[in-house]
């Protein structure tokens, strides 16, 4: 009778329970076979789920790239979506093994929180958007305004700074999600929504008539946007890292999703070569197979791929990419990854 | 008989629907006043709400053009269905759940017919058996595909946290009921302080613990997940509830029903088991099936910690930029089917009152 | 000790009792103490910190509807007045509008008229069987769609507006002088209490009524006007002004505000409805026969002998009713009303990290709220008790 009880007990548990995550995250990783990815709850472009379920944004291809990186497989990737209060605990918690969540690198969570940013994937900044019909052109002209926002680390902070800075009075109306302030700020509850402008673009995209707002000219804040991991955790941190600044350097040496195949088999540069899996070993370093940057750049594609997929100017989210700092350090923009060798 | 009293006709004006009419609507000129003041209520509510509904409403089509009329667009609830009942659950498994709906609906409706044998049976395999057979239903197991809980979500979603919350908040709020009458005084006062805390706390503030504090009280590597720590803030939560229902019921049973189990030898558990406890659950049947349509309705809040349940899901689909601007029919479903849920509840359970009344 | 002293001292209740009782306790604090223990050590694992010292520090953020002074410079522990003041305001005027619409809908409900008694009881049927959140979310966009912009605002007298952000009405601004009118405002109250116990005092003795209500009425308006006019009007009025955006100056409701009130007070009442039907009903039908019978007018019979028999019934119930619509204010996180929840265990929250100290002081006033009102409800009950004799 209680060995029945206790049997019960256990499948029960081990049902719900989530793989413990020990010191070796990567080897963990590679043993389950998968790994978890923190992302939102919904922000078209970055991170956003279609009507079965996948996930697709340029967060969710940083996971995907480790994912083909450690298994040969993109899709070996578990995705937990998060709220904004509860994502570091989930990293910290093991609940998840990256977050992949338009997260802000500032030293307090690098240096105090045990969190360990590895890299960034988008140069970021906040700002205001407006209905077209306000004629508002400048944040400056915002004195008095109804400013829409959701809970966030930074962007209630950096809003009352503006707003202090600058004499000009507002109202904040602060929602717990993002969805409701959307809704909100399109039935007219405030003359604008402050928000990052990369996530003003994507929730853009759900207001009943996009073409109806503009986001104005002026960046409040720095905000770059990076996975994270937890410190302490080396290899599994270079992984991500690494990960991430290939497909950078593969669209600095012009290697795209498209024209992979075919200039790795014909390529000279030692440097394509290397990212091809073809020389140089890059893979013992880092633990992985040989061909891994090969495989991230074939199955997600390079920065470019990606960042003209999904938030690019021809996607609904529309972000243009040419003299942003999002734009390679070859045009101008301050995309620069260290070398892959 | 027939011949010494000849039935005198009542005159027409006090029977028939006139004479109802009169007598219930417009007795005296304040009852006119109120009857036709709430006339004129309903008929500002009603006729346009029936149009946007019914009448103005569109049913048939398959894209947001579709939907051309004044009224409702029932058609992006329908395209939506999926989501909305299932989540994101794979398409391949939906089967897994639609047995578990069969099942439920035909316990449900064997519960519900009455004069049927076994429904005490039924009524154990709903409460017993059929969880367990969910648990590896929906999550896997036994050479089913494992199925992550974060794709759980919608109508079936909210089944699930209100069936865990009901189904194991009962033992645990009779233990805590018989805790709370214990006389051991350390047993009582434990129970006591954790039944006053989780009703003194609203949920929302539970379920942010669960969903923010809770992995810092587990160990290193030790971990749940979302959906795990929300269903066991809300199983605590409704627990707490159910103890307090339940106490009522010890507390209403006559002082001669213990002394007569005492004198005839049975122990504690047993005298409760057999003797104390079925007695007073019966008693309080209404007020735990009140507890139950409370649980149901404060599902809800756990899309404010980011689980997709049913209204979740609802305000998530009508975020999809193909379906921008209905969110009122959204709603208005939602409310809907909460409704019929709750409602039924509430009159299944005055139906059973009446009947244990009448068994007494 | 022989084995049979041994069983008698095993089986004994009292030592059985004490035995089961160490092991709940120990039980507990074990658990206690590994929970304790593992946050202790996640928390230094992740560099969180711990304690009160972040109340004092400035919380840098606003915040939308404060009724304290408050800015970005002021300490976290203001923010947490601010939201919790925010929750009071919400539930006090949530309470107020509960307790009338639900009398009125639980009176309705027992109407002699077929019609009225419908509509009550659809009323009930209706609301008290939809989730709340849903409703708050209704209730929320149906007020923002239906109000208008600010710049179409509706106008009542040039001096109170209506828009959908919010309700604007004059400020009163108190000049010089006017402390005196507050003086013999408070005064005034002072003395009709006085005169309401005098003219209670004297029935009891006498049998002879007094119509303090209107007396004390007609002091303390009469008193106020005289006031007024002796200093001149020094009370003077903010009026709401569009300038840019929006109104300013005057006092502002916010839409969130309205929209919570709403819904936490159609919500509640349908459960006070029912909770006043049942009182009613409670009292036995020969009480309303006896007081017709002494020949008693239909108002008197409902104010002097159901109500107060009534009262003793619903009284309980209905402050588990307050209590629930003060909780449910929490619901308020959803729609940017900024109480205490949103307000503390959101944005500072978010700014500190401090999930434990901070959900612990939010949980802890609710938990002092009902509490409280459970002592409340048990010195009621006391009183009542007596008054039966």
């Amino acid at each position: 009778m209680n060995n029945i009880r206790i049997s019960i007990l256990a499948v029960i548990c081990s049902v719900f329970m989530v793989p413990a995550a020990y010191a070796g995250t990567l080897d963990t990783v590679k043993s389950q076979g998968f790994f978890n990815c923190g992302v939102s709850q919904g922000v078209p472009g970055f991170s956003n789920p279609d009507e079965s379920g996948n996930w697709s944004g340029i967060d969710v291809d940083v996971c995907r790239a480790v994912s083909a990186a450690v298994f040969g497989n993109p899709d070996n990737v578990k995705y937990v979506p998060l709220t904004a209060k509860e994502r570091f605990t989930a990293l910290q918690s093991g609940e998840i093994d990256v977050l992949s969540r338009n997260t802000t690198w500032t030293l307090s969570r690098d240096a105090q929180i045990g969190l360990e940013f590895a890299g960034v994937n988008f140069y970021d900044g906040q700002g205001f958007m407006v209905r077209k019909d306000s004629g508002i052109t400048s944040a400056m002209e915002l004195d008095g305004a109804s400013v829409c926002t959701n809970l966030g680390t930074t962007t209630e902070l950096n809003m009352a700074d503006f707003f202090r800075a600058n004499s000009m009075a507002y109202e904040p109306v602060v929602f717990e999600k993002a969805d409701e302030v959307v809704n909100a700020y399109d039935e007219g509850r405030c003359d604008t929504y402050t928000t990052d402008k990369s996530g003003l673009a994507a929730q853009r995209t759900k207001l009943a008539d996009p073409d109806a707002h503009v986001v104005l000219p002026e960046t409040i804040s720095k905000e770059p946007l990076g996975p994270v991991v937890r410190e302490g955790d080396g290899d599994w941190a270079d992984v991500v890292r690494w990960s991430l600044n290939a497909m950078i350097e593969a669209e600095e040496f012009g290697l795209t999703q498209s024209n992979a195949q075919t200039t790795c088999a014909m390529t000279s540069n030692p440097v394509v070569a290397r990212l091809c899996g073809k020389e140089g070993g890059t893979g013992a370093g880092l633990n992985l197979g040989d061909s891994w940057s090969y495989d991230i750049v074939t199955m997600v594609g390079n920065y470019g791929d990606v960042y003209e997929k999904h938030v690019g100017e021809n996607t609904p989210v529309g972000l243009a990419r040419a003299g942003s700092p999002n734009a390679s350090y070859k045009n101008g923009g301050v995309l620069y990854a260290p070398p892959a060798r | 008989m027939s011949d010494v009293s000849k039935k005198i006709e009542p005159p027409v004006i006090e029977i028939g629907i006139l004479g109802w009419i009169r007598k219930n609507l417009f007795s005296t000129w304040y009852n006119t006043v109120l009857s036709l003041l709430g006339l004129y209520f309903l008929y500002i509510i009603i006729p346009p709400l029936l149009s946007w509904i019914f009448f103005d409403a569109t049913f048939s089509g398959s894209t947001r053009e579709d939907c051309t009329s004044s009224g409702a667009c029932w058609v992006f609830i329908k395209q939506n269905m999926k989501l909305i009942i299932y989540g994101l659950y794979p398409s391949d498994e939906l089967w897994r759940i639609n047995i578990a709906y069969f099942l439920l609906t035909v316990s449900i409706i064997y519960l519900l017919i009455p004069n049927l044998k076994y429904k005490g049976g039924v009524g154990i395999f709903l409460l017993v058996i059929f969880p367990i057979i969910c648990v590896f239903l929906f999550s896997g197991g036994l050479g089913l595909e494992n199925v992550e809980t974060r794709l759980w979500g919608g109508l079936f979603l909210t089944l699930v946290i209100a069936g865990v919350g009901i189904v194991l908040s009962l033992p645990i709020g009779i233990l805590l009921a018989l805790g709370r009458r214990s006389k051991l005084p350390v047993v009582s006062l434990l129970s006591t302080i954790f039944i006053e805390i989780w009703r003194g706390v609203p949920l929302i503030t539970v379920l942010f613990m669960a969903s923010n504090m809770f992995p810092l009280f587990m160990p290193e590597g030790v971990n749940f997940d979302k959906l795990i720590r929300a269903l066991i803030g809300v199983m605590f939560f409704s627990a707490a509830y159910l103890a307090e229902v339940v106490r009522g019921g010890l507390q209403a049973m006559p002082k001669g029903q213990y002394e007569a189990s005492q004198a005839a030898g049975l122990t504690y558990w047993r005298m409760m088991a057999l003797v104390i406890l079925p007695q007073s659950l019966k008693m309080v049947i209404p007020a735990i099936i009140g507890s139950f349509i409370a649980v149901f309705k404060d599902t809800t809040l756990v899309l404010i910690i980011g689980l997709f349940d049913f209204l979740g899901i609802i305000q998530f689909v009508g975020t999809n930029p193909d379906w921008l601007g209905f969110s009122h029919e959204g709603y208005v479903f939602a409310a809907a089917i909460f409704w019929v849920f709750c409602f039924g509840m509430s009159r299944y359970s005055q139906r059973l009152e009446k009947k244990l009344d009448t068994g007494q | 000790m022989s084995f049979s002293k041994f069983s008698k001292f095993i089986f004994n209740r009292n030592v059985q009792g004490t035995f089961y009782q160490a092991i709940t306790l120990i039980l507990v604090i074990l658990a206690i103490f590994y929970i304790v223990q593992n946050t202790a050590e996640n928390m230094v694992a992740r560099g969180l910190a711990s304690g009160f010292h972040f109340l004092g520090v400035e919380s840098q953020f606003d915040i939308g509807m404060t009724l304290i002074d408050y800015s970005p410079t002021s300490s976290y522990f203001d923010a947490f007045i601010v939201g919790l003041l925010n929750t009071l305001l919400v539930a006090g005027i949530g309470i107020f509008f509960a307790t009338i619409i639900g009398f009125t809908v639980g009176i309705m409900r027992l109407s002699s008229n077929w019609l009225i008694a419908k509509i009550a009881e659809a009323y009930i049927e209706i609301i008290r069987n939809i989730p709340l959140l849903l409703q708050i979310f209704f209730w929320y966009f149906a007020v923002l769609r239906a109000l208008p912009k600010p710049k179409e605002s509706l106008e009542f007298m040039d001096s109170v507006f209506l828009n959908n952000r919010g309700l604007f009405i004059p400020d009163p601004i108190f000049n010089e002088g006017s402390t005196i009118i507050f003086y013999l405002f408070w005064l005034t109250i002072a003395i009709s209490i006085f005169i309401f116990i005098w003219a209670k005092r004297r029935q009891n003795r006498t049998g002879l009524t007094f119509p303090a209500f209107y007396v004390s009425a007609a002091i303390i308006i009469g008193v106020f006007i005289a006031a007024l006019t002796a200093t001149g009007f020094p009370i003077s009025f903010e009026i709401p002004e569009l300038k840019g955006f929006n109104y300013r100056g005057g006092m502002k409701l916010i839409p969130e505000l309205v929209a919570l009130t709403f819904a936490l007070s159609m919500y509640t009442a349908s459960f006070i409805a029912e909770v006043v039907r049942a009182g009613i009903l409670a009292v036995s039908k020969g009480q309303t026969e006896a007081a017709r019978s002494v020949g008693l007018k239909e108002g008197l019979v409902l104010r002097l002998i159901i109500i107060p028999q009534a009262l003793r019934v619903i009284v309980p119930p209905l402050t588990n009713q307050f209590l629930n619509l003060t909780k449910n204010s929490s619901l308020a996180a959803a729609i940017a009303y900024p109480d205490l929840v949103l307000v503390f265990a959101g944005t500072a929250l978010m700014q500190t990290g401090q999930a434990i100290e901070i959900i612990g002081m939010v949980m802890g006033v609710y938990l002092f709220l009902s509490l409280f009102t459970s002592v409340l409800m048990n010195l009621f009950n006391r009183m009542m008790k007596v008054g039966e004799r």
